[in-house]
């Protein structure tokens, strides 16, 4: 066996080490561990959050509250959206892959901070398990998740206390987590190894972990006010006490509205990584795609106030915000660009990887251009608040990240089990979700621009025709768990073995075996300077196989 | 254990260089009073609004005292030169001297602290009196409690750095720099409370 | 790059062109415009839906283009080409998309100025509810009506105080004392709402007028619209305000100036009598 640490060092770190199933139930670690956690876990949550959305899309397939007491209705649309982006998006397009992945690209063999990376991970079962276990308890929070008050004042405050309490804790998650990977990307560098040489998904987790710790604290302070209006009566939030509700408004999204793009710079990276190892060609523009992350990250600190056009926002605060707002589109397009031309003159496998990644690009594509729309004042006007919204931002977060996701398992399942995902299953998974998300969410433009408003259990009967049309979307949508569900287990038993390369890719987490050992690599980590170097020389992909040795001695 | 000769590449030394990386913990605490800063950049930004959009509740209904936060300013900017010299001392391997400093630190934030209480309780306003009342409670409680925080860990180095095989040491100045760092944040953030708050 | 397949790809273009710009114009997502603002409004979205149309379309031709042309083929084991960028290319597509947004917010500007959109507030405060409003600041709203209402009509416009509580709203006609559940308004005749607030924030949204402003307890806020179509159009509270958000809705009922007249008469003369 070859190490290159200290042998008294390796043992005690291998000492903490449980061994088994039982380490994914510990407070391991090790960043894959803690990873895999991070991924399960969300997981969970995003079979909950999709029941709660099955209800809600129970509840809409007739015009009348027909399926739920309308406050359950409102306790099941907050559930679902905190549960989705909090417990199920942000946790796993940061936590889990960025866990898994990023030490292995900065050539570490462990994040820079361990002991709080397992605390970060720790404090999201518990915040989940609090956040659900209020409906059971008092009635969960029902003022939605973005929790305008007054409407949060005056609803019942066990659950919207509860509620702050639960994304408090996740708050903290994700700060811990953002200042360990700060750490990591920038201190814990490999020898030799320089900023720009990169794999891009390291880059996607700077941008985004830099908004993660500028902007969530301001979601905290602000909720930790919310509180005090809740609980001392105090009047920050409350205009009969003499507060303003619009400036909770204000403070909120200045999280929230970074948070969409700590929910898709991630997936960016993520797709930035699979495109080219499946195509076999170089990712395209790698600088501007930096640039494209870090202009991303800058706009989107000064464009929150495009979600409250009707708010009652001065004219040349509505102007300035739809400026720079559009201009969003301007580096986000330059990184789709990329990706086509990483596409283009490739050799594509068709795999399910590449096929969730493309559905990606085109929901994304269409969830960017409603995003455009929505920045001027004018076209928002009207559809602020209606089913127009939720289909844009579901074209976003379930069309953009959610995909991303899927795409990231079948890519990196080789290497968190070696053993691979059933690619016929993978491609009729594919197929339900891109047909089911697109029935289910495409239609809804339509309501939003014919008078249907977000967050309702009634709405006119000349809508009912569309909305049982998306409902039947749901359903596929829901049903494409199945086979994922299916696939992911007997896999990991009966799957084919993968070996340590499977996708002969160049990235250094394909550099050793599958699974990682717990040091990352046997030996010392190897220096991968060009980790998109596909078609550099004749025939890399029989290179690829034999990289690992030639590029630690480089 | 002679595992080390099967390695046969030439970044050895290298590696072992980077298994033994440079403590970043500095780097991680600075990076959480940045995340920590913006909490109360937050708060000021609310409380810059309330005064801007609301008219009928301006601190001119109240006029704050100045004296006792202005000596609450001296009070902190003073126990941060103390906080200082505690870790030169650190620096120089005289404990003595080290320890003597870090008392004086934690008790000019103890004064401060009390200082504080004594305005809280001459105040005119309560906490749910109005905006203003609020905002100007939020802001000096929140900033009150990271300096309790901070006297806490003033007292903890202290206690550490009092026997010889404590974890406080000339080897050792991970906490008490930790705490200065944190200390130094929070005298910060209170000069730009008191202009905001009281002056402006 | 072979002439012919040059000339393929230029005719592609155009046909995208043309293609998008038609379905822009000539699909209707929209219901039917009954106000100054929803005719400005539908140029804007046959705008942003020709450009989204041609963006859309070009962006998913290339992807499967590419998914299909350039899959492995069974016995490929090389690499693609190793290009990783090209300049000019990407200063083609960073420069076109900031042009296209260029064009469209200066475009989405003039149409929110056209609506009435910058037109400063105090001045529509002081000029209409003078009486209720000396001490309090109004917030942001459409500002008076649209450029073509204003010369069309030379009419003062017609004051209504909106109150929205959970879960209704209440017009109130200072002019006749009148306070009605539905919202009666002449045709052609500017309407100036004032909008306030009794608990929770509430929005007034009426999709045929392409309007919404949100009713913010604390903070007043006005709305101006000049309604062109007679007809019964839904009024809809679009921000989550409760249990029974979904139910919040009311009528608008624009009538021709004699019938509106009739009922204004009727229901002034009915509340004059009882006070």
């Amino acid at each position: 066996m070859t190490i290159s640490i200290p042998p008294d060092k390796k043992e005690s770190i291998e000492g903490l080490q449980p061994k088994g199933w039982f380490r994914y139930f510990s407070f391991s670690l090790d960043h894959k561990v803690i990873g895999l956690q991070y991924l399960v876990c969300g997981f969970i949550f995003y079979l909950i959050g999709g029941a709660l959305a099955s209800a809600i899309r129970i509840e809409l397939t007739s015009p009348i509250s027909d399926f739920m007491a309308r406050d359950i209705y409102n306790q099941i649309l907050t559930l679902h959206g905190t549960i989705m982006i909090f417990l199920w998006i942000v946790p796993v397009v940061n936590g889990a892959f960025g866990n898994y992945l990023i030490p292995f690209y900065v050539g570490a063999r462990d994040m820079a901070f361990p002991r709080l990376n397992a605390i970060a991970f720790w404090l999201i079962p518990p915040a989940g398990l609090l956040l659900i276990s209020s409906y059971f308890i008092n009635g969960a929070a029902q003022s939605g998740w973005t929790a305008y008050p007054p409407l949060s004042i005056t609803s019942p405050a066990a659950g919207q206390l509860i509620w702050i309490l639960s994304v408090l804790l996740l708050g903290g998650s994700s700060i811990f987590g953002g200042i360990n990977f700060i750490a990591t990307i920038l201190k814990l560098r490999r020898p030799g190894l320089k900023l720009m040489q990169l794999p891009m998904y390291c880059w996607a987790m700077l941008g985004t972990s830099i908004l993660v710790v500028l902007s969530t604290p301001v979601l905290a302070g602000t909720l930790i006010l919310l509180s005090f209006d809740i609980i001392a009566h105090t009047g920050f939030f409350n205009p009969a006490l003499g507060g303003n509700a619009v400036i909770y408004q204000h403070l909120f999204w200045f999280y929230s509205h970074p948070a969409v793009y700590i929910m898709v710079l991630p997936a960016f990276g993520l797709v930035s990584e699979i495109l080219p190892v499946h195509s076999r060609k170089p990712l395209f523009g790698y600088t501007t795609m930096v640039y494209s992350i870090m202009a991303i990250v800058l706009l989107g600190f000064v464009v929150w106030a495009h979600h409250m056009f009707t708010s009652g926002t001065p004219p040349w605060m509505r102007l300035f915000f739809t400026i720079a707002t559009s201009f969003i589109a301007v580096p986000t397009g330059i990184k789709f660009f990329n990706w086509v031309a990483t596409l283009w003159g490739g050799r594509i496998s068709l795999n399910s990887a590449v096929l969730f990644s493309c559905g990606f690009i085109v929901n994304f594509v269409l969830g960017g251009i409603t995003g455009v729309a929505l920045a001027q004042v004018p076209f928002d006007i009207h559809v602020h608040d209606t089913y127009f919204v939720v289909a844009h931002f579901h074209y976003i977060v379930y069309g953009g990240s959610v995909f991303v996701i899927f795409s990231s398992i079948y890519h990196w399942y080789p290497k968190f089990t070696g053993r691979m995902l059933n690619e016929s299953l993978g491609k009729f998974h594919f197929a339900l979700t891109f047909i089911g998300f697109n029935l289910c969410f495409a239609p809804q433009h339509w309501l939003g621009l014919n008078g249907m408003p977000r967050r309702v259990a009634e709405y006119d009967p000349q809508f009912t025709f569309i909305n049982q049309i998306s409902s039947i979307g749901a359903l596929i949508m829901a049903l494409s768990t199945l086979p994922f569900l299916w696939n992911v287990f007997h896999s990991a038993f009966k799957g084919t073995i993968a070996g340590d390369n499977p996708w002969l890719a160049l990235t250094p987490e394909w550099l050793t075996s599958s699974p990682p050992p717990v040091e990352n690599w046997e030996g010392p980590a190897p220096l991968v300077t060009k980790p998109y170097g596909y078609g550099k020389s004749t025939a890399s992909i029989n290179k690829a196989t034999t990289s690992s040795k030639e590029v630690e001695g480089s | 254990m002679t595992t080390l000769t099967q390695t046969e590449q030439s970044s050895t030394t290298e590696d072992l260089q980077q298994e033994e990386h440079a403590d970043h913990r500095m780097f991680g605490l600075a990076t959480f009073l940045v995340a920590d800063g913006m909490t109360f950049a937050g708060f000021f930004a609310a409380y810059l609004t309330y005064k801007a959009v609301n008219p009928l509740l301006p601190d001119a209904i109240y006029e704050l005292e100045l004296p006792l936060p202005t000596l609450n300013t001296i009070l902190l900017l003073v126990s941060s030169a103390t906080f200082h010299r505690a870790g030169k001392a650190l620096n120089n391997n005289e404990a003595k001297l080290c320890q003597r400093w870090l008392l004086i630190t934690a008790s000019l934030g103890i004064a401060f602290l009390a200082s504080q209480m004594v305005e809280y309780f001459t105040l005119p306003f309560g906490l749910t009196d109005n905006v203003y009342a609020s905002t100007f409670y939020a802001l000096t409680g929140f900033h009150g409690l990271h300096v309790t925080l901070g006297t806490i860990m003033i007292l903890i180095v202290w206690w550490q750095s009092r026997s010889p095989n404590g974890r406080v040491t000339s080897k050792n100045t991970f906490p008490l720099e930790a705490a200065e760092l944190y200390w130094h944040f929070v005298d910060g953030i209170w000069v730009i409370l008191f202009i905001i708050l009281y002056l402006l | 790059m072979p002439k012919s397949s040059a000339i393929y790809i230029a005719l592609l273009i155009i046909a995208l062109l043309i293609g998008g710009t038609w379905i822009g114009q000539n699909v209707n997502l929209l219901p039917i415009d009954a106000s100054t603002n929803a005719s400005i409004y539908d140029e804007l979205f046959k705008v942003l839906f020709s450009i989204g149309t041609i963006l859309f379309l070009g962006m998913v031709g290339l992807v499967v283009y590419s998914l299909i042309r350039f899959r492995r083929k069974p016995g490929q084991i090389d690499d693609g080409i190793a290009i990783e960028d090209n300049l000019p290319l990407e200063i083609f597509w960073t420069a076109v998309p900031a042009i296209v947004i260029l064009f469209v917010g200066l475009y989405s500007y003039d149409i929110y100025d056209r609506m009435g959109g910058m037109q400063t507030l105090n001045h529509d405060s002081e000029h209409h509810h003078q009486a209720m409003l000396n001490t309090q600041k109004i917030w942001g709203g459409i500002g008076s009506g649209s450029i073509e209402s204003s010369t069309q009509n030379s009419m003062a416009e017609l004051p209504i105080e909106v109150t929205a509580l959970q879960f209704a709203f209440l017009f109130h006609y200072p002019q006749g004392d009148i306070i009605s559940g539905e919202l009666h308004v002449p045709i052609d005749q500017p309407v100036s709402m004032r909008l306030e607030s009794k608990d929770v924030i509430h929005a007034f949204w009426v999709p045929e007028f392409r309007i919404k402003q949100d009713i913010i307890p604390g903070q007043p806020t006005v709305l101006n619209f000049t309604p062109t179509k007679a007809g019964r159009y839904p009024i809809i509270c679009a921000e989550l305000c409760g249990p029974y958000h979904g139910s919040m809705r009311s009528t608008v009922i624009v009538e021709e100036p004699k019938e509106y007249n009739e009922w204004f008469n009727k229901n002034a003369k009915e509340v004059i009598t009882e006070s």
